[in-house]
């Protein structure tokens, strides 16, 4: 028998191609004839347009046409909305969707306002210049409370005070469970996520074959089937003219799967209509406010609590940044609400938001998609509440942990699936208990802080719980077919940006059907090889499109073992598949290739039987009823300087459950990733606005990614609680390890400096050196 | 960038004859003078193994030994390579299917994930160990702060590279 390779840390099928340049990206496409798009984008926040005048531009040798939203006829249009809001009672919902070229007015900096298209970028560059465009600003909408004053400008002139949503969620009384309660804390707490910076920026290829009239688009998404369908849409073709590819993906993490940019609309169209294939490649200054971000909320929360550190209930109400436009609908706010709720018994939630619009780039989800705002918040009560009430902030975390045997666990309100709110599984203290073995919590406690800090060391230590809505639907697809080689083709809808799909869901078929993990060639992102799907988003990919191969994967099993019966002329139950055969158990040498099947499977003569079908493949769904339930707990041992407030992480645990795993190499891998984002978003990376909707620090050496030096080395130990949702048993993973980061570092600052004795709070997130230096100088 | 469909009709002031060396093959070209080194790698000589990911020299993933040093391809022009040697990421492994013991050991320790910024790592890292054969993790860490990586949080590169030296130091029988 093959050995089994789920489970396995394989090393990945991808890493060959990627590691000698050979793997390709979208900017790497190189078409006969290709001209090149480069985009005139607003340079101020808000304002009215009085002209546009591009007659200079054309007459730009290299030049062959650009275009203003008045070119674009009835492919004008705002898009569509992504993701509608949630089945709510009372809800108020505005939608405004971003169009392709501005008309009228540009509502954030880098909204685009024409085109040109050249015989190069540097000459398509060049002719940006040559546009005179006349602009009368307007105040800017930047504040999230200014926002809904009623003289606050507005961002759409229809939309009184910029509420873009307004949405209560609530479950219980917290109204009775306030009046008993022995103990309450109220208090502000702002959470701002910045920009999710892929190392490879957005890009798109167009093409048109007249001859085949047929549109390829090479395109740097993660949903490439929403976007071959919205593209037929507008450009008046069939789906099956269009063919949507995203290659190599240089990392998403969210953005890349807001649909539709506007450079996305406006260059299949320009392919069309000039008859020549155009390519447009995103500079890194434009990705700051051409690609959506996450950015800020502002939460006023309070818990009451028993005099024993009992959780009695949470009312929030927050304000949710959602910039200009909202395509996205409600899915980051929606999962700070559920966040929230953490792994935690909360018997008492009412929870208010309202989403404004501001004159900033889009938002939309970017790995946490949310989650993190709300997972500040709870952290954050619990180890205030743990100081106020004298309880150990361990303690008081595993005291109110929903218990192992109430799951499946209801939590009552709608998620960003639309599905009622509930955990699936999960084990909660075993997890703690990992966790706070692996960093030496009372040790470092007891001994080693208080002996570092008699030599002067300002050490901290920091430990936080999370739980992550994972592997929602609707449903993913896969095609699993046997070759004439004998290797074996699958094909899924979603995009890849890293993952390592090409490798986890060769896996998964290559037990089903026998064959070694290297002969299993999986196509991800190519809406011709696999015509159905949603996208890589909500840490979905191997829970939903796993299963979906998994399932296409046991058919082709039973075609295989069914037709080799027939081939040997023997019972089903003599027969053994593996390393890449069927063979006859106990007959020694009897055996028969999968090749060598698969070309019986599509005889020459001998016609295929009614009711029967050609080759040895299959085409699978797999829909899950709701999504999955991950958790984890980080713990983090830091240093910081008390005069620089540089952190130095001394120690990083993580332990986590995400079901089943696949491959614990990549999920490593995909937790360190995870964490270095979050290390980012607590200390390092803020996206800096000015009174004028000015995006103030928009290059990599202003908005401070973590290099090697800040990310750690980190520890990290995998649990299992199977998903009783799939057969597969398997919970999202790709975002978790982003999620806790923020109250950690909070945690173990205010741990290391002492603070509580001081009475400074850290209840904001992003820290850095220079607010941490704000924040304890204010109050000294 | 300028195809070279461009270059023969461009009113674009000056040019120059320049002549290369790329990963042991040698190539003129005529160049505009504005044009980078990095959008003539990967657009003119069609090697687009080389990344780019900011344009102004903060990512690394442009990064190419040039004289056999690491620079960084969108920080120069095209012209200033004009008699010199360059070797890209192309130029580590004769195939993919006969990596590089740095190469090997990334895949082996999962030290990429999208592999966008991996030929510019490659590369700062193939100078790094030529002159540090033995380095700790420190030196490590401090040699690739250079390069941004937005996926892997750095330890599985960190890995590879210790895992590199130590084979490139007792090559395997």
């Amino acid at each position: 028998m093959t050995t089994r390779s789920f489970g396995a840390p394989i090393t990945r099928n991808e890493d060959a191609r990627l590691l000698s340049g050979q793997a390709l990206f979208v900017d790497d496409v190189e078409l006969p004839g290709m001209l090149h798009a480069a985009f005139l984008r607003s340079n101020v926040a808000h304002a009215r347009i009085r002209s546009i005048d591009v007659a200079v531009a054309r007459a730009r040798p290299g030049v062959i046409a650009v275009y203003t939203a008045a070119d674009l006829g009835a492919l004008w249009a705002p898009g569509p909305l992504l993701v509608p809001p949630p089945p709510i009672a009372g809800i108020v919902f505005n939608q405004r969707t971003q169009v392709p070229l501005a008309k009228d007015k540009v509502r954030h900096v880098g909204e685009p306002l024409a085109v040109v298209v050249a015989q190069s970028r540097y000459l398509a560059e060049d002719a940006l210049a040559d546009i005179a465009i006349d602009l009368e600003p307007l105040p800017a909408v930047v504040d999230l409370e200014k926002a809904g004053e009623t003289d606050s400008a507005r961002v759409h002139d229809d939309v009184r005070g910029n509420v873009a949503a307004h949405v209560r969620q609530f479950r219980g009384n917290y109204a009775a469970a306030r009046a008993r309660a022995d103990h309450l804390i109220a208090r502000r707490f702002c959470y701002d996520h910045g920009a999710s910076s892929p190392i490879e920026t957005r890009g798109i290829v167009a093409s048109w074959d007249g001859r085949a009239n047929q549109l390829t688009v090479w395109d740097t998404t993660q949903a490439p089937v929403f976007l071959r369908n919205g593209l037929a849409g507008m450009l008046g073709l069939s789906e099956r003219q269009v063919r949507v590819i995203a290659p190599f993906v240089g990392g998403g993490f969210g953005p890349k799967i807001m649909l539709f940019y506007p450079e996305e609309v406006v260059l299949p169209w320009a392919a069309m209509t000039l008859n020549r294939p155009i390519k447009w490649i995103e500079d890194r200054l434009e990705h700051f406010f051409a690609t959506s971000h996450e950015r800020g909320q502002t939460h006023d929360a309070e818990i009451a609590l028993s005099g024993d550190g009992m959780i009695l209930g949470i009312k929030d109400v927050f304000l949710h940044d959602t910039g200009a436009y909202n395509p996205y609908g409600l899915t980051v706010p929606i999962n700070s609400q559920c966040t929230l709720l953490g792994p935690y018994v909360v018997p008492h939630y009412d929870s208010t938001f309202t989403a404004v619009f501001t004159n900033k780039p889009i938002v939309t989800p970017y790995r946490g998609a949310g989650r993190q705002h709300g997972v500040f918040v709870i952290e954050r009560l619990l180890d205030i509440a743990a100081r106020e009430l004298g309880i150990d902030r361990a303690e008081i975390r595993r005291r109110n942990f929903i218990p192992p045997d109430a799951f499946p666990y209801k939590n009552d309100i709608i998620y960003q699936d639309f599905t009622r709110l509930e955990y699936d599984s999960g084990d909660y203290e075993p997890i703690l208990d990992k966790a706070l073995a692996a960093i030496g919590y009372r040790e470092f406690l007891a001994e080693e802080q208080p002996r570092l800090k008699a030599q002067g060391r300002h050490v901290g230590l920091g430990i936080a719980c999370y739980v992550e809505g994972t592997g929602i639907g609707p449903y993913e697809g896969a095609k699993v077919q046997v070759q004439a080689n004998g290797k074996v083709s699958v094909a899924t809808g979603i995009g890849t940006q890293g993952q390592g799909h090409f490798t986890v869901f060769a896996q998964i078929a290559a037990d089903q059907v026998g064959v070694d993990v290297r002969n299993v060639d999986v196509v991800t992102g190519d809406t011709d090889q696999f015509y159905w799907g949603a996208g890589t988003f909500a840490s979905r990919g191997a829970v939903v499109a796993g299963n979906a191969v998994n399932e296409a994967a046991k058919v082709v099993r039973t075609k295989i073992i069914k037709l080799a019966a027939e081939h040997f002329e023997c019972a089903e139950e003599d027969l053994e598949i593996g390393d890449g055969k069927v063979s006859v158990v106990g007959v020694p040498g009897k055996a028969v290739t999968l090749g060598e099947l698969a070309l019986k499977a599509n005889p020459m003569r001998g016609a295929v039987r009614p009711g029967t079908e050609p080759g040895l493949e299959s085409t699978q769904y797999f829909g899950p009823p709701s999504g999955a339930t991950a958790s984890g707990v980080h713990a983090m041992i830091i240093e910081i300087d008390p005069l620089t407030f540089m952190v130095q992480v001394l120690k990083y645990v993580v332990v986590h459950d995400c079901g089943t795993i696949i491959n614990p190499l990549i999920l490593s891998g995909q937790i360190h990733g995870g964490v270095a984002q979050g290390i980012g978003n607590a200390y390092y990376e803020q996206l800096v606005f000015d009174d004028d909707g000015q995006l103030l620090n928009a290059s990599l050496a202003d908005y401070l990614l973590p290099t090697a030096l800040e990310v750690p080395r980190m520890e990290i130990v995998h649990t299992v609680t199977a998903s009783p949702l799939n057969p597969l048993g398997i919970k999202g993973a790709g975002e978790a390890g982003a999620i806790p980061v923020g109250p950690l570092f909070a945690q173990a600052i205010e741990d290391a400096l002492g603070l509580a004795d001081r009475k400074i709070e850290l209840n904001e997130i992003p820290l850095s050196p220079n607010r941490m230096f704000e924040l304890t100088t204010k109050s000294r | 960038m300028i195809g070279r469909a461009v270059s023969t009709d461009s009113q674009s002031a000056d040019r120059h004859d320049i002549a290369v060396i790329v990963n042991g093959l040698q190539y003129s070209r005529t160049v505009e003078s504005r044009l980078l080194l990095s959008d003539f790698l990967r657009h003119d000589l069609l090697l687009a193994g080389t990344h780019v990911g900011c344009e102004h020299g903060v990512c690394g993933a442009c990064t190419v030994i040039f004289d056999g040093v690491p620079v960084r391809s969108c920080l120069m022009l095209a012209a200033q390579a004009d008699g010199h040697a360059i070797m890209t990421v192309e130029g580590l492994a004769a195939d993919r299917n006969h990596l590089n013991p740095l190469q090997e050991a990334m895949r082996d320790c999962h030290g990429l994930q999208c592999g966008y910024c991996t030929p510019g790592i490659l590369m700062t890292m193939t100078a790094f160990l030529d002159e540090n054969p033995a380095p700790d993790e420190a030196q490590v860490r401090e040699a690739l702060s250079g390069n941004l990586c937005r996926c892997t949080g750095y330890q599985h590169i960190v890995d590879a590279v210790l895992l590199a030296a130590e084979r490139l130091r007792s090559p395997s029988p």
